[in-house]
């Protein structure tokens, strides 16, 4: 029986420019549990993981390790003690264009190589071999790291922090781009450490249903401060939601009864130049909000970026209101009335080294401009700032760099600077991914408000209970096409599951 | 827990030095350089000196802003020494070869410059070379250029052309105005002035940037990114081919490779411009300030006697610290 260590944090609390993130904040886990942190989007989860991860050195509290004071201000404090982070960035903590193994490796080369300057490949190979399967990834590790899917990444990620001695592993939303079966896989990693070796996991994560399943403990975070620390047989998941947002909250879909009119958007046998998209066919009418769903990896991402011109078109028709549209890249999809919010926030939805403004109104810029196309920049900030309001962006201001949002508040800013453009299709491909059940709502309502002025929607999501509640009708795609439609009212979950497995 | 505290403070403290630096660091610079040059050499103090540091920066400063454009799209334009160059041979051969008006001639070179810009746009956009190289390539494409079309490098009044054919064009009285004061000052100011507009308040100004910025977003926030890189490099083009028909007003001739000594520079320049005001983008009044500082500095230490053939190393040490600053800030 190996010993049991107890990781403590007392009366952490952390200040940004203009940002109290966290005050006076408790925190505790013990190796062989799975802690849940859960909390509204910047409540200071991801924070107060960083700062034991050693991310940050300018907070003021006290760390315990075993009851003994510890001082962490630098990653290598952390590591020392055995404590390792999966941060929510996933891409932000690999390096592309290297392999699975160096990738794996990278903090045991970094720390353990003193004095040693040779790198033994075969070693190297060999030991990240080990690692993998413990962590149970079956991959080649000479791929390189950019060639991965998100979920590989994830593991890959998991499996750095254990090829150095662990005693605690924190990971911020790694569900989030997962699949109901990467998630499963996942789970069952994360029981196997906690009960095979020693290990203590935090886990944090929006999906509610996610932590009754698999966590014993729970913290809540609100605007920084802890209100609840317990076990999880003492809460349900309408209270927790209570503790977490600070007010009752009805957890149903805002779907507003709309009336569907005319088709108007149609498309017709479509190919992505490379495969990426199989013999498409689907239509969207007025008003309509058009489920697309299937597991991840069928092809959801490839089709919404087909239609929104981002990758190349082989053949096909698409039409718009009768008309055949030319779409050759995102600038014409735009002109034509085609808007799409982008997946992976980070690379493809905001720019982090801009203010929250230029990001809100960088799509819609045109309407912003005054005379020989200069930009009204007062307009520009008074919209901003609605729309901040509106989706409850946690921002001290609309000059705030994104970059210092929290991820969930990064997502809103993502998938409300769409939402002010004048288009006729708007395409979301998981916008929800990251946002807290409140913000979720907001989106969900500011979608519907579109439909009530005769947009046409298509909303592809992984989330089957969040595509039944919002939509009117659904597609679901297997290997790159459409294998069922439904009416939403005729759909059930199993259905759905079914026939995104391939089932005929 | 007092030495603690005090530790952390003082943590505190040196970073908001550092910042300040960074942020003030060149103007500071600037106005101790004043203060010392001032200070050790009487004959500094008198106006016509300043005027002689502004007039001898308008080049410097018109092909950096330049430069920072293409910087605004995270580009790198190499080629604007040569473009100068170019422009340079273009205007004189106007007016020495074929006697041709001012204003046709100016405007001609300007517009035969702009194929330098599509060459380098089509090598950086369509073919997808590093933007370092690319413009390194048309750097020595260019320069050769001109050097062939000139005949060897050098035109001026009543020289024959290389295969002996005499010459009779004459420099208008007018085009050499552009090179003295107060108007090459003048025209300086302006050209900032338009650069620092059109990229901080106009649509296209924000569309650089955010191309710069995060290619893969702008295109999928719907920005023609190619369009706006392509943009970049005929704005530097055009930018760097005045800077060249302004030293050929000031010098009055064509001579072999007579940009090339302006890219070091206007690089300086350019890259010190970027932490001016902590504003940490490529923008063209910090550039100005950039190529005050570096023209203040090499002309300080010319009347300082310091030999012209070690002034390099001043310079070179000079681009080596504002890139620090700028590499520095980038990642903190
Ligand atoms: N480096 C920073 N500079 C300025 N503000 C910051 C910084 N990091 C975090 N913040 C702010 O601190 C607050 C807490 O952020 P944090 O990332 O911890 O939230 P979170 O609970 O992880 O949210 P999410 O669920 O959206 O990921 C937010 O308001 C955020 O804007
Ligand atoms: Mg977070």
């Amino acid at each position: 029986m190996q010993p049991k260590h107890k990781l403590e944090m007392k009366g952490i609390s952390i200040e940004f420019p203009g940002v109290k993130a966290l005050s006076q904040a408790d925190f505790a886990v013990e190796s062989g549990e799975i802690h849940a942190l859960v909390g509204a989007n910047g409540a200071g989860k991801s924070t107060l993981m960083k700062i034991l991860g050693g991310a940050y050195g300018h907070y003021q509290g006290e760390i315990y390790f075993d009851g003994q004071k510890v001082d962490i201000r630098h990653p290598q404090d952390a590591k020392r003690l055995g404590i390792d982070v999966v941060y929510q960035e996933v891409d932000t903590a690999l390096i592309p264009y290297l392999t699975v193994a160096e990738n794996i490796m990278l903090d045991v080369m970094a720390n353990e190589m003193q004095g040693k300057h040779f790198i033994r490949w075969g070693q190297l190979h060999r030991r990240a071999r080990e690692v993998m399967k413990q962590v149970g990834i079956q991959l080649d590790t000479s791929t390189l790291v950019e060639n991965l899917t998100l979920a590989q990444k994830q593991l890959v990620l998991i499996a750095r922090a254990l090829a150095t001695n662990t005693n605690f592993l924190v990971l911020d939303e790694p569900t989030a781009p997962l699949s109901q079966t990467e998630t499963e896989e996942l789970f069952r990693l994360m029981r196997d450490l906690v009960a095979n070796q020693n290990i203590g996991i935090v886990f944090i994560s929006h999906r509610l249903p996610e932590i009754f399943e698999i966590c014993e403990t729970i913290t809540i975070l609100r605007d920084g401060r802890v209100v609840a620390d317990t076990t999880i047989e003492t809460l349900t998941q309408q209270r927790l939601i209570e503790l977490m947002l600070g007010h009752r909250f009805d957890e149903t879909y805002p779907k507003m009864p709309v009336p569907i009119g005319e088709t108007i958007f149609q498309v017709e046998e479509l190919w992505e130049e490379q495969g990426r998209v199989r013999d498409v066919s689907l239509t969207v009418r007025a008003g309509e909000i058009v489920g697309v769903t299937g597991l991840v990896g069928a092809g959801k991402t490839e089709l919404c970026k087909t239609l929104f011109g981002a990758y190349p078109i082989r053949s096909g028709q698409v039409r718009l209101h009768g008309k055949p549209l030319k779409i050759t890249s995102p600038h014409a999809a735009v002109n034509q009335g085609v808007t799409l919010v982008p997946e992976e926030r980070r690379k493809e939805g905001i720019l982090v080294d801009e203010p929250v403004y230029v990001n809100l109104t960088l799509p819609s810029l045109d309407t912003f401009t005054r005379g020989v196309d200069f930009v009204d920049t007062r307009a520009e900030r008074e919209t901003a700032r609605q729309l901040i309001r509106e989706l409850g962006i946690r921002t001290p201001s609309e000059n705030q760099k994104v970059a210092f949002l929290s991820g969930g508040n990064q997502q809103k800013v993502a998938v409300g600077k769409w939402l002010i453009t004048d288009a006729e299709i708007y395409i979301f491909d998981e916008p929800t991914k990251g946002v807290d059940v409140g913000a979720k709502h907001d989106i969900f309502e500011l979608i519907g408000q579109l439909a009530k002025r005769g947009k046409g929607i298509i909303y592809a999501s992984s989330e089957i209970p969040e595509i039944l509640g919002i939509s009117d009708r659904i597609y679901v795609m297997y290997d790159y096409t459409i294998v069922k439609e439904f009416d939403t009212a005729d759909a059930t979950e199993e259905d759905i599951l079914f026939y995104s497995a391939g089932g005929k | 827990m007092t030495a603690l505290t005090e530790q952390m403070a003082s943590k505190k403290r040196l970073p908001a030095v550092v910042d300040f630096l960074s942020k003030w660091g060149t103007i500071l610079t600037i106005f101790v350089l004043l203060i010392f040059f001032s200070a050790t050499m009487p004959s500094f103090r008198t106006s016509s000196n300043m005027v002689t540091i502004m007039r001898s920066i308008a080049i410097v400063t018109v092909i950096a802003t330049g430069i920072t454009v293409s910087l605004t799209v995270d580009g790198f334009d190499l080629s604007v020494g040569s473009v100068a160059t170019f422009a340079v041979a273009l205007v004189m051969s106007f007016f020495v070869w074929y006697g041709w008006g001012t204003i046709l001639a100016i405007v001609v070179a300007l517009v035969v410059s702009l194929v330098v810009a599509a060459v380098n746009a089509f090598l950086i956009v369509k073919l997808r070379i590093f933007d370092l190289l690319a413009t390194l390539a048309t750097m020595f494409i260019f320069e050769g250029v001109a050097m062939t079309y000139t005949g060897g490098g050098s035109i001026s009044e009543g020289m024959p052309r290389l295969d002996g054919t005499p010459t009779f064009g004459k420099i208008p009285a007018e085009f050499r105005l552009i090179g003295q004061s107060p108007y090459i000052i003048v025209i300086m100011l302006v050209i900032v002035a338009l650069v620092h507009v059109f990229l901080t308040y106009t649509k296209h100004g924000r569309y650089l940037y955010i191309v710069g910025g995060n290619r893969e977003a702008a295109r999928l926030s719907g920005i023609p990114v190619n369009r706006y890189r392509t943009l970049a490099y005929f704005l530097s083009a055009l930018l760097a081919a005045t800077g060249g028909i302004i030293l050929a007003a000031r010098i009055g001739s064509a001579q072999i490779n007579s940009g090339a000594g302006y890219l070091m520079p206007a690089v300086a320049a350019a890259f010190i411009g970027y932490s001016v005001a902590g504003i940490k983008k490529p923008n063209a009044v910090g550039t100005l300030v950039g190529a005050i500082l570096v023209g203040l500095l090499e002309n300080g230490l010319i009347m300082m006697s310091v030999p012209y053939y070690s002034l390099n190393i001043i310079k070179g040490l000079v681009l080596a610290i504002a890139l620090a600053i700028t590499y520095y800030r980038k990642h903190d």
